[in-house]
């Protein structure tokens, strides 16, 4: 049953690049990177406009109705 | 041995010093007339050309006219290292770039190479060479640095390929010391070189550690096959100035902070992020993989299951480790990888044990997965052969991958192809093809050597081969190989492919990424920015002499936190420490978006360059249908739910559709984004319609010469003009 995060809103889903994904209590930075099979290691992370860094990858978690970018860092071949 | 070489020719000069970053003099050989001829570089052409491939198409443009063809005499090979070429405090700054009329494409190409040819040129006396001429008979040329003379010399070898020809001339031109052959370099080709169209450039560079010569190339474009039809064995540079400050820059100290931060990231950040300093390139195998981007059986897929066996793990343990591998002083990244103590298993080195230089992960690519060979001691001994033979590698294995897809649809059989299996992963038949067209040994090793383009035509004509089927696998793009990324998945790579100056290469943009994964370039403006920062951004390393890699294949540990995602793609802070090396060298006061600016002086110099030889339009964007998306069953059956919805997305509902209507609607929807990409990137870039840079941007880039306007004019036509 979708739970109230925001006054008048309910959700279970978070963005992801644009796109969306089911969101479960506890949720963290690392699961979305495992469920998206991102396996490049130069990975960028914003919450919400708000940076997260690669050492908080594993503990960051990611709050339900969350705009997530995962941004690959590579630009060149 | 030099001694055993005969004199042709000899001219003395009065080597010039290098004073900022230039030594404010090229050097002129016609190898045919045996002229040789000292230019000056005045401040106009630094300022509107820069240095490196800016110098080279320079050169080239007042060499050539709007008839020559590669092969004429008039054509030049230009090699130039650029201003910052040669320093020692920043990583990867040992870069030659050569440009030339390419016999692939009718047009100007640039290509790039390490090793220390560059370097030592400047220390000679020189910031550029130009080749010209075609000699009698085999001939070496020699620059003498020390001594101030260049000769002409009759070569004494029989054997020109590279490893044979490289390792004998450390010898003749040093004392024949170890420490004393790293004061030479060598610029070669190979056999396979004279008989086909894919030769390479090979550059070396003594490594004092294993006592041996290595090979880094310039390989694509076709330098080699003109370096063997000008009949030049080898170039070879001698000089001992080798010092700290090669180019006796303005501010050392600035060189060495921004030097002494990079090394330290990449000492504390390598291993986390693309392990250059263990694996280098190879890196990439198992990410390519992941992401659909690895190509294999000819670009038909994107992954494969045999991924492990090429995975960089065993390619780590492949490579010697714990060596600086830099190939140049300096360069902590230190990613030009080699593996040690093979023995060759075929051929005419069969049972000799080598150094074979890589391979790069596009090797990996080009002669593993592409050709559906999963056997990296194969692509070991295929690289070798590769360079030794002066072919390359990304061509080559393209280029079979072509002729893979051919024999399996049966459009070649072993009638054709002197007995070969051909079929996707035949190690061995691939092996003796490579073999067979360093000889020249029939027809068809002949004809594969011409490239794709040439080749569908050919397999057309002699062998009934349906032309426009192989139109629509054969992976080229301007007359040159795809190189090894799978484009299909990203509208943006298209362009950072297709749309390019020279074809098919990666070193323009490399946006998929950014385009498909991360999806920051929803719209085509913001497809088209990116074709326009990028390449230009890119083209600034050819210009001054530097590798891209210390670019973005390490970054500050901040990048990803400190930027915007859109503006730490491009590593700020590294983009600030080339503004100040570059004014630390030079004592000019360039901005971040000065440096843009010089790159698209040379690009849109370029690109008029390959209009005066008939090509730069509209119509010499080509792209194959495999680069916009599937084109058999089999290849949108392989992840039929994900082109099920690429084809939602441009909204045709796939239920009830045979697998063939999905390709052909999918094709046809793509067909148009890929013009209305070209429509936006050449509005973007200030070219018209018809992809003709206007009189009003050369103007702005103070790059209106009237030689330069006067092709444009020639050519611009009032329809193709934007009406906004």
């Amino acid at each position: 049953m979708p739970v109230p995060r925001i006054s008048g809103r309910t959700s279970r889903v978070i963005t992801v690049n644009g796109e969306g994904l089911d969101w479960h209590e506890g949720m963290t930075v690392r699961d979305i990177i495992r469920a998206r099979k991102f396996t490049f290691p130069m990975l960028a992370v914003w919450i919400d406009d708000s940076p997260v860094s690669r050492g908080a990858f594993d503990t960051t978690v990611v709050p339900d109705g969350a705009t997530v970018q995962i941004i690959h860092m590579i630009s060149g071949g | 041995m030099s001694k055993e070489m005969k004199l042709i020719a000899e001219w003395t000069y009065k080597p010039s010093d290098v004073v900022r970053g230039y030594t404010n003099q090229t050097l002129f050989v016609n190898v045919g007339s045996r002229k040789f001829a000292a230019k000056p570089v005045s401040e106009e052409m630094k300022l509107k050309f820069t240095g490196g491939r800016g110098f080279d198409l320079k050169l080239l443009w007042d060499a050539v006219n709007e008839n020559t063809r590669w092969n004429d005499p008039e054509n030049e090979i230009v090699i130039s290292g650029g201003p910052l070429c040669g320093t020692t405090q920043y990583p990867g700054a040992g870069k030659f770039y050569a440009a030339f009329i390419s016999p692939l494409t009718d047009q100007t190409y640039d290509s790039n190479s390490g090793g220390h040819f560059a370097p030592l040129l400047k220390l000679a006396g020189f910031d550029a060479l130009e080749l010209q001429g075609k000699a009698e008979k085999d001939v070496i040329v020699f620059i003498d640095g020390d001594a101030g003379k260049i000769q002409i010399l009759e070569s004494p070898f029989d054997d020109v390929n590279a490893y044979t020809i490289t390792e004998a001339l450390h010898e003749a031109f040093s004392d024949g010391s170890n420490d004393d052959k790293r004061f030479v370099s060598v610029i070669s080709a190979g056999k396979a070189a004279e008989k086909s169209l894919w030769g390479c450039l090979n550059s070396s560079f003594w490594d004092i550690r294993r006592k041996v010569a290595r090979l880094k190339q310039a390989g694509r474009g076709g330098g080699g096959t003109i370096l063997r039809d000008k009949k030049i064995a080898a170039v070879v540079v001698r000089s001992h100035k080798l010092s700290g400050d090669i180019n006796k820059a303005v501010d050392v100290q600035v060189l060495q902070d921004r030097g002494n931060k990079l090394h330290r990231e990449i000492h504390d950040l390598d291993a986390q992020q693309c392990r250059m300093r263990t694996v280098g390139t190879p890196h990439l195998n198992e990410i390519m993989n992941e992401y659909h981007l690895l190509p294999t059986h000819n670009y038909k897929f994107g992954q494969h299951p045999d991924i492990d066996k090429i995975h960089s793990n065993v390619y780590e343990g492949l490579f010697t480790q714990g060596i600086p591998d830099g190939c140049w002083y300096g360069c902590s990244l230190a990613c030009a990888k080699a593996v040690d103590n093979y023995t060759i298993q075929t051929g005419p080195c069969k049972g000799k044990v080598v150094t074979v230089d890589g391979p790069e992960y596009e090797t990996v690519a080009s002669l593993g997965s592409n050709v559906g060979v999963f056997n990296p001691q194969w692509t070991i001994e295929a690289n070798f052969y590769a360079d030794h033979y002066g072919v390359d590698t990304i061509s080559l294995g393209t280029g079979f991958a072509f002729v893979c897809e051919c024999y399996e649809r049966g459009y070649i059989t072993k009638e054709h192809t002197g007995g070969l299996d051909l079929n996707f992963g035949r190690a061995d038949d691939l092996m003796e093809l490579i073999h067979r067209m360093a000889v020249g040994k029939d027809e068809f090793a002949l004809a594969v050597g011409q490239g794709i383009r040439k080749m569908k035509r050919i397999f057309a004509d002699r062998y009934g081969a349906p032309y426009e089927e192989m139109e629509k696998f054969g992976m080229e793009g301007q007359g040159i190989e795809v190189s090894e990324y799978v484009p299909k998945e990203s509208i943006a790579q298209w362009g950072g492919y297709f749309l390019t100056l020279k074809g098919p290469q990666h070193d323009e943009a490399w946006l998929i990424f950014m385009d498909r994964v991360n999806k920051q370039l929803p719209t085509f403006e913001d497809k088209a920015e990116a074709l326009h920062y990028f390449p230009n951004f890119r083209t600034w390393f050819s210009l001054v002499g530097l590798c891209k890699l210390p670019w973005n294949d390490i970054e500050p540990a901040d990048n990803a936190t400190a930027h915007r995602p859109q503006d730490a793609a491009k590593v700020p802070e590294h983009v600030q420490n080339y503004v100040d090396i570059f004014n630390a060298v030079t004592g000019r006061n360039i901005s971040k978006e000065e440096l843009v600016l010089m790159s698209e002086r040379v690009y849109n110099f370029q690109r008029v360059f390959n209009l005066r030889m008939g090509k730069g339009t509209r119509k010499d964007h080509n792209i194959p249908l495999r680069a916009l998306g599937p084109v058999y069953p089999d290849e949108w059956l392989a992840r039929e739910e994900y082109y099920d919805n690429e084809l939602k997305s441009v909204g045709v509902e796939p239920a009830g559709l045979s697998v063939e209507e999905k390709i052909a609607r999918l094709q046809e929807a793509r067909l148009t984004q890929w013009e209305q990409l070209k429509d936006a990137v050449y509005k973007r870039r200030g070219w018209d319609r018809n992809g003709i840079p206007t009189v009003r941007k050369l103007k702005e880039l103070g790059m209106d010469f009237p030689e330069v306007v006067s092709v444009v004019e020639k050519h611009a036509r009032p329809e193709d003009q934007w009406k906004d």
